[in-house]
């Protein structure tokens, strides 16, 4: 009987977990083509990498951002808020589960706050390390 | 749409206090406008600024009050489209039209009782930009309430 019951929850629990892991998949595999064509000895997107550009202040970009920790909070878990006052959703894909799983979402994002923020457009593997921080966290 | 708004040179556009009878501002309806415009803050009404403002916005967007909120072309024109049909009326300096609502005459005169400094120090408001956060109805076009 137990077993009956766990199994469909098991099922659903698999399916649902896919959902969202395929879409960031194929985004993280694009964000790796991109960037081994860039430099052929990519090896693979690294988290602590991904924190540390979570975390810099940097000063190329706008002075109103200095660090994308401005309006997403030191904390990837944490509900964070625009210039205006606007909550933003936990960053952490734990907290906020349908994150990174639309692509033009992501590209519209990080083309804006990169700019915003480091004064440029991020990297394929600026943006690899930056989705794998948050999917980990 | 009954929304006519009073003409004062430079100082334009009192949405409410010119509408007699009207006790609203039109809420913003397409969709595209709700949900591209109102990321970072509500979708504000585009009858509280004229056609020439939305216009210059709409053309500066990557560097939107020291923040990129750049669009790609076709989402940008619709918007455009959008706003322009819906504006405000009143004449202003072409060549310089305000981009702040909250730096209109009519909103300054609005807001500088200290009833809003009241409200805006216990609320922990960031900026008069923020409407809702005094306006609880603001996405709908109230703003009689406080
Ligand atoms: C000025 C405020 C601000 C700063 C600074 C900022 N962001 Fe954001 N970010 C936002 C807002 C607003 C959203 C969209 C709202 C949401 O997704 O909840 C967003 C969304 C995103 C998304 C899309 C998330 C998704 O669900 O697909 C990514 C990726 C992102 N930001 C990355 C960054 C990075 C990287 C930095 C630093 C280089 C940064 N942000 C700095 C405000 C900011
Ligand atoms: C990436 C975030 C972001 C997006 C997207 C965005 N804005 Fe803004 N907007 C801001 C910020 C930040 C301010 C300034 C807030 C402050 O400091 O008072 C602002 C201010 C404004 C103001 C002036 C408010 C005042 O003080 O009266 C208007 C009008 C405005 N935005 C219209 C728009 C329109 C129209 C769109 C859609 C095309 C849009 N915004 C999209 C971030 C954004
Ligand atoms: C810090 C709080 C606060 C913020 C933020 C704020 N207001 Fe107000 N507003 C008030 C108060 C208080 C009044 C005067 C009392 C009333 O009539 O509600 C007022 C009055 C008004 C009126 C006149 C209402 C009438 O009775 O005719 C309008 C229109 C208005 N605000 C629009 C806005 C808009 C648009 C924004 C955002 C761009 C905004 N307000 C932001 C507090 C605020």
């Amino acid at each position: 009987m137990r077993t009956l019951l766990i199994l469909p929850a098991a099922i659903v629990l698999l399916a649902t977990a896919s959902a969202e892991a395929a879409p960031r998949r194929a985004l993280l595999d694009d964000f790796a083509t991109q960037a081994k064509a860039a430099d052929p000895g990519f090896t693979g997107f690294s988290a602590s990498r991904g924190e540390t550009l979570f975390r810099t202040r940097f000063t190329g970009g706008k002075p109103e951002t200095p660090a994308c920790t401005a309006c997403h909070t030191a904390s990837p878990l944490k509900t964070g808020e625009t210039r205006a006052g606007k909550p933003i959703e936990p960053m952490a894909a734990s907290v906020t589960p349908d994150r990174y799983t639309d692509p033009k979402k992501v590209a519209k994002w990080f083309r804006r706050n990169c700019k915003s923020v480091l004064g440029r457009e991020c990297t394929a593997l600026e943006k690899g390390d930056f989705l794998t921080f948050m999917i980990s966290q | 749409m009954r929304f006519t708004a009073l003409v004062l040179s430079a100082t334009l556009l009192a949405p409410l206090t010119a509408m007699a009878g009207e006790d609203s501002v039109p809420p913003v309806t397409d969709p595209l406008v709700k949900k591209e415009c109102g990321e970072c803050h509500m979708a504000f009404q585009p009858a509280f600024l004229p056609a020439a403002s939305w216009r210059k916005m709409m053309a500066t967007l990557g560097d939107h009050f020291g923040e990129d909120a750049s669009l790609d072309a076709v989402t940008r024109d619709k918007i455009e489209s959008y706003l322009v049909a819906n504006a405000g009326r009143g004449r202003v300096d072409r060549a310089n039209p305000p981009l702040r609502i909250t730096e209109l005459n009519w909103f300054r005169h609005e807001h500088r009782e200290g009833e809003v400094r009241r409200m805006r120090a216990k609320r922990n408001v960031k900026t008069l930009a923020d409407c809702a956060a005094c306006h609880r109805d603001a996405d709908r076009g109230y703003f009689e309430d406080d």
